[in-house]
């Protein structure tokens, strides 16, 4: 049972630290120099950064933008790409032609790099990330939709519902929907860890939210310059990442296993 | 075979265009107009204009993107705007540094994962099973730009045992590879945990085992032959995320390949240079996954058996 409530109550941890981040009582941009690179400590749990700014505060600044653009993305990708894959495998033909080269022309962009590409011409702030992300993401939402939807197509109740006349859209959302939905779902907590990654490291290499905005991938980056005098500095925004991303790797494996999906992502 | 290497071959290229004329749109999505974004608002008008003209901005989209094949074609894919240099020779030089990582990660990924795989699989369920396991769920959930830092942390200051970053020797490629291998290696040593388990159950290991021959002789000589093949795909799918991983790692520790180079031609605003950096890592990973496929029917008949018919 461990399996389950430990990566629960951590992401509840994560969760309430972004939501409630606005009404605690949080500094993360306060410059104080003296306090500069400052260890672990009564005034801060975690200690000071670079520029004296409390490093918990920070994290928790971070968890919020972390929390913002992964469920932003997992949204706009799951939401684009099930319409997407579901309309091309109903239309078949040339459409679905056109939709199966595009996948395949998306998918020869080994992951992250269209999403640096991207943001990196876009130019930073979050609503790029979050365009750069869901760009890459939709393609795994809409090649599982359209498998899962060809295999429904032919089904007796989705047959009998076209020769009762039901129209397009209702024979998609309320007949083949719910049938596919358990799949989708397990490739959005994937989805989700490779998101919360993927931000991180575009903030990492500059890309994501800008100074003085806090995310866990740009604190590392600031920290790995002050490593040999203040290792705090990457060791806990790294670890607050690590232990969000096994999290939901760990429950989105225990979810596979619960809804009976095979794994999707090797086939 | 031969249908089947022409019909790969086909789709590749297909594939190989679409990711062109992607990289070519790329340019026309910089917020506002590009030329004045790469030079900077206070250039001079007529710089303006030179550079519009020379990387032909002024012209229609299509003409464009035919030139920009033709280009391609002829290998000719323009100038750095930062270094004034040609395109082509910045990446001939970049490219084999690259490689050479990718390479060293690559040995590494399956140097761990073998045992690893190995072990799990023939004591399932015990504890050198789990710990693989927890091995493989820790090397996936720990991103590059973390396992970079702690690595440096621990075996550059620390320790004292390899260089911080930079490409000085032999030494200097150990924390690179070993950040971008270990990632890939969790999930091969899953994939060959659960190939060789699924060929253990097979009759001609109970012939084998019946024969009289040692346990370490029927997994290396009979299970380990039929188990690789599963285990050959992921590596070459895994090669995506190898090369996209390849970036942050390079940038980690400032080595100077083909990542590196995208991310300064982002920080140069140099657009030209930042295309053909993601161009030649898309390419590369087309190229691999094509050979993998054909390895893969060449190795195995019931491929491409399945696909012509």
């Amino acid at each position: 049972m461990t399996r389950v409530w430990l990566p629960a109550m951590l992401l509840l941890a994560w969760l309430a630290a972004a939501l409630l981040a606005p009404v605690l009582p949080l500094d993360p941009n306060q410059v104080q120099l003296p306090k500069v690179l400052e260890g672990p400590g009564a005034g801060a749990w975690l200690g000071h950064d670079e520029l004296g700014r409390p490093l918990l505060d920070r994290i928790i600044a971070g968890a919020r933008t972390s929390l913002l653009v992964a469920l932003s993305v997992v949204a706009i990708s799951i939401l684009v790409g099930t319409i997407i894959g579901m309309i091309s495998a109903w239309l078949g033909g040339f459409w679905d032609h056109l939709v199966v080269r595009l996948i395949d022309v998306f998918l020869a962009f080994p992951g992250i790099l269209l999403a640096i590409a991207l943001a990196g011409i876009l130019g930073p702030g979050i609503e790029n990330v979050v365009f750069a992300l869901a760009a890459v993401g939709w393609v795994g939402f809409a090649r599982l939709a359209r498998a899962q939807t060809l295999s429904y197509r032919h089904r007796e109740h989705v047959l009998a519902a076209v020769a009762m006349g039901s129209g397009t859209t209702r024979i998609l959302f309320r007949h083949v929907l719910p049938l596919i939905a358990a799949p989708l779902i397990v490739e959005a907590t994937f989805g989700l860890a490779g998101i919360i990654v993927a931000e991180a490291g575009l903030s990492f290499l500059g890309l994501g939210v800008q100074p003085p905005d806090a995310s866990w991938g740009s604190v590392i980056r600031a920290g790995t310059r002050y490593m040999l005098v203040a290792p705090h500095l990457v060791v806990l925004p790294s670890l607050a990442l690590m232990l969000v991303v096994l999290s939901v790797n760990m429950l989105g494996d225990s979810l596979r296993d619960r809804l009976d999906v095979k794994n999707t992502r090797l086939a | 075979m031969l249908r089947f290497l022409a019909s790969r071959i086909l789709s590749a290229l297909v594939v190989v265009a679409g990711v062109a004329c992607l990289v070519f749109l790329l340019i026309h999505l910089v917020p506002g107009d590009p030329v004045e974004v790469m030079l900077g608002e206070s250039a001079r008008p007529a710089d303006r204009e030179a550079l519009r003209q020379a990387l032909g901005l002024d012209k229609p989209i299509p003409v464009q993107l035919l030139e920009y094949f033709e280009g391609l074609g002829s290998l000719d894919l323009g100038e750095s705007l930062h270094s004034k240099r040609p395109i082509v020779d910045i990446l001939a030089e970049r490219i084999p540094v690259t490689a050479q990582l990718a390479l060293a990660a690559l040995l590494v990924a399956v140097a761990l994962a073998i045992p690893l795989g190995i072990i799990a699989a023939v004591r399932p369920r015990s504890g050198y099973d789990a710990g693989a396991m927890v091995f493989a769920v820790l090397g996936v959930s720990i991103p590059n730009f973390v396992m970079g830092p702690l690595l440096i942390l621990v075996f550059s200051f620390w320790l004292g045992w390899f260089p911080v970053s930079g490409k000085e020797g032999f030494g200097s490629l150990i924390l690179p590879a070993l950040t971008l291998g270990t990632a890939m290696s969790a999930i091969l040593a899953r994939m060959v945990r659960s190939s060789l388990l699924e060929v253990m159950r097979e009759d001609y290991i109970r012939t084998a085992r019946a024969k009289g021959l040692g346990e370490f002789q029927v997994i290396t000589h009979h299970a380990m032959k039929n188990a690789t093949l599963p285990v050959i795909t992921i590596l070459g799918l895994q090669l995506g995320t190898l090369l996209g991983g390849a970036v942050i790692t390079e940038i980690v520790f400032s080595w100077p390949g083909v990542g590196q180079l995208t991310i300064e031609s982002i920080q140069n605003r140099d657009y030209p240079v930042l295309q053909a950096c993601v161009l030649v890592i898309s390419l590369a990973y087309v190229v691999v996954n094509t050979l993998t496929d054909v390895f893969y029917a060449w190795v195995d008949p019931r491929i491409r058996i399945g696909e012509s018919a």
